[in-house]
């Protein structure tokens, strides 16, 4: 138990010396919202059922905080340690992989939250955002959409052989999610045609059952999302932990 | 003395490469064990084996009585390892580093006097990344010694480190075994071993080639001395090695320029060249003789070309 503490708390204060990732999981999302909270406030508009753009936007940027860690600092971090000869100085010890990989999960998790935490606060001071949901619903669901992305971007640095590859390949699936998802710009602006495109990317379904639980909607009218998800997360997991290697 | 290490038959291939052919050994409680072997010859292999690192595809191992693969995490409790490559995040800092090392052990010693003996403490509070190479292998070294191990490995522990951070590290290693413990090491520098090891196992394309006392593998082989000067004015070159050459101890002369190499054996040698010299009436400076070293034993059994 003393090993998976230690190694949780040294870990988040690697994350956060790191300033690019600081950056992105903390900083970028409530900057965005400040950004586009200048331009279109929170007045509430028909085209999202009566809701303001900071509103919806607080959830899915949620989605974009958690495509950032898990396909970004997750598939980078895990590849570059592997590869540097870090997880071989840990192998030669009594750790146990479970321990090592638990403590990196509770890490990212730890630093996704403070991440969402922030975005709240900020859409919560700067635009008094409404919420509608239950917290423990949206947590729940928070919780499905953030381990499914970490069970991608481990199963990323799982298959990538070199950490190079783990991070060019983490960041060509993550831009286009961020953008098509409806993450960034909400799909009701966006053609029909790449609302067609995003059922196909997995972040539209964070970011569809985030905004759906924000607004108060039941998991019963989401039960397409919790299967993707819960899909991505099995599969994921399954295979990281038959790719895992000390080195 | 008890048997610490037990090697029987050890293989090892990575793909159509064997890296360790069917190698046998043994190491004993309280010694100093060294293997040396060109790059490539298997030495890391070996070492990664024993400490359950690696799987090995023949053979038994033994070590404090444990199996390496089984009993793997029961293992590396009670021994030390410090691994050839490894690496710890550049933003670590050396503390935080033994710290978080320490916690995965059921009992440690105090790191802060490890720092202090191997000489960190004022780098206590510095990022892994801005450690110099000897400061960086001085961290894993404490990082090795951090359970009290009972079994230490070193993997080219003195690689890349300057002449003097070198003896310092072998001061480190005899008061490691001073204080009980069996030391397993890997080196590329024969003076090394000759210095530091009670047995040497000289390791060359996945077999060992040679295994006992630097004095006795020097011994076996039965080197030569060599017995070198410089010549000066002119002089056939041609008969001054037929003159030398004649000399019961003489095996061969070898010219360079100015230096002349004489190999031979035998107590009068150095003798015998310089009276022949002194009656042609060759003039000579800057004479030595060299006794053989460990170093003559590994090129004799191992070759002298050039390895990758």
């Amino acid at each position: 138990m003393r090993a998976l503490w230690k190694l949780t708390l040294i870990g988040a204060k690697l994350y956060l010396r790191e300033p690019v990732a600081a950056f992105f999981t903390i900083v970028y999302a409530p900057m965005m919202l400040i950004l586009f909270g200048s331009i279109y406030g929170n007045t509430p508009s028909p085209l999202f059922g009566g809701r303001g753009t900071i509103d919806i936007s607080v959830p899915a940027y949620i989605g974009l905080i958690i495509v950032t860690v898990g396909l970004m600092s997750v598939p980078i971090a895990v590849a570059t340690r592997r590869e540097a000869g870090v997880l071989r100085r840990y192998h030669a010890t009594p750790l146990r992989p479970v321990i090592y990989l638990t403590a990196d999960v509770l890490v990212y998790f730890g630093m996704t939250l403070l991440g969402v935490v922030f975005l709240i606060l900020t859409g919560r001071i700067g635009y008094n955002v409404h919420f509608d949901g239950n917290w423990v619903s949206v947590l729940v669901g928070f919780s499905l959409g953030t381990l499914s992305f970490f069970a991608f971007g481990f199963l990323i640095a799982g298959l990538a052989p070199t950490a190079r590859i783990a991070q060019t390949v983490g960041m060509v699936i993550a831009f286009p999610m961020m953008f098509l998802s409806g993450a960034t710009i909400p799909l009701e602006v966006l053609p029909a045609t790449v609302r067609e495109l995003a059922r196909l990317i997995p972040l539209t379904y964070v970011v569809t059952l985030l905004r759906g639980l924000w607004a108060g909607e039941a998991w019963s009218e989401h039960l397409t999302e919790v299967v993707v998800l819960v899909g991505l997360l099995v599969v994921g997991t399954a295979i990281s932990a038959k790719t895992f290697r000390w080195e | 003395m008890d048997t610490i290490v037990q090697v029987e038959g050890l293989c090892k291939t990575y793909g159509a490469t064997v890296a360790v052919d069917e190698i046998s050994f043994e190491v004993q409680e309280g010694e100093i064990f060294g293997m040396v072997g060109p790059n490539g010859a298997g030495k890391t292999t070996t070492i990664e084996c024993i400490e359950g690192l690696r799987r090995p595809e023949g053979g038994s191992l033994r070590v404090l009585g444990l199996d390496p693969q089984a009993d793997g995490y029961d293992l590396r409790a009670r021994i030390g390892v410090q691994l050839q490559e490894s690496s710890l995040p550049d933003r670590l800092k050396v503390w935080e580093a033994l710290d978080l090392f320490a916690s995965f052990y059921r009992r440690s010693v105090d790191w802060r006097s490890l720092l202090d003996q191997l000489g960190l403490a004022d780098k206590c509070s510095a990022p892994f990344g801005k450690l110099s190479g000897g400061q960086k292998q001085r961290l894993f070294i404490a990082l090795a010694l951090l359970n009290d191990p009972e079994l230490i490995f070193f993997d080219e522990l003195t690689t890349g480190l300057d002449p003097q951070a070198r003896r310092a590290m072998w001061d480190m290693v005899r008061d490691t075994r001073a204080r009980g413990k069996t030391v397993f090491l890997t080196t590329h520098f024969m003076e090394e071993a000759e210095r530091l090891c009670d047995r040497v196992a000289i390791m060359d394309h996945g077999h060992i080639v040679a295994l006992d006392t630097p004095e006795q593998l020097i011994r076996s082989l039965g080197a030569e001395s060599r017995v070198v000067f410089s010549i000066e004015g002119d002089f056939a070159s041609e008969s001054l090695s037929e003159s030398l050459q004649v000399l019961a101890t003489v095996s061969r002369v070898e010219h360079a320029g100015e230096r002349v190499i004489v190999y031979g054996k035998g107590d009068t040698l150095v003798g015998e060249v310089v009276n022949a010299l002194t009656s042609r009436g060759t003039r000579f400076r800057d004479l030595r003789t060299e006794q053989p070293t460990l170093e003559d034993v590994f090129l004799t059994l191992t070759g002298r070309e050039m390895r990758d």
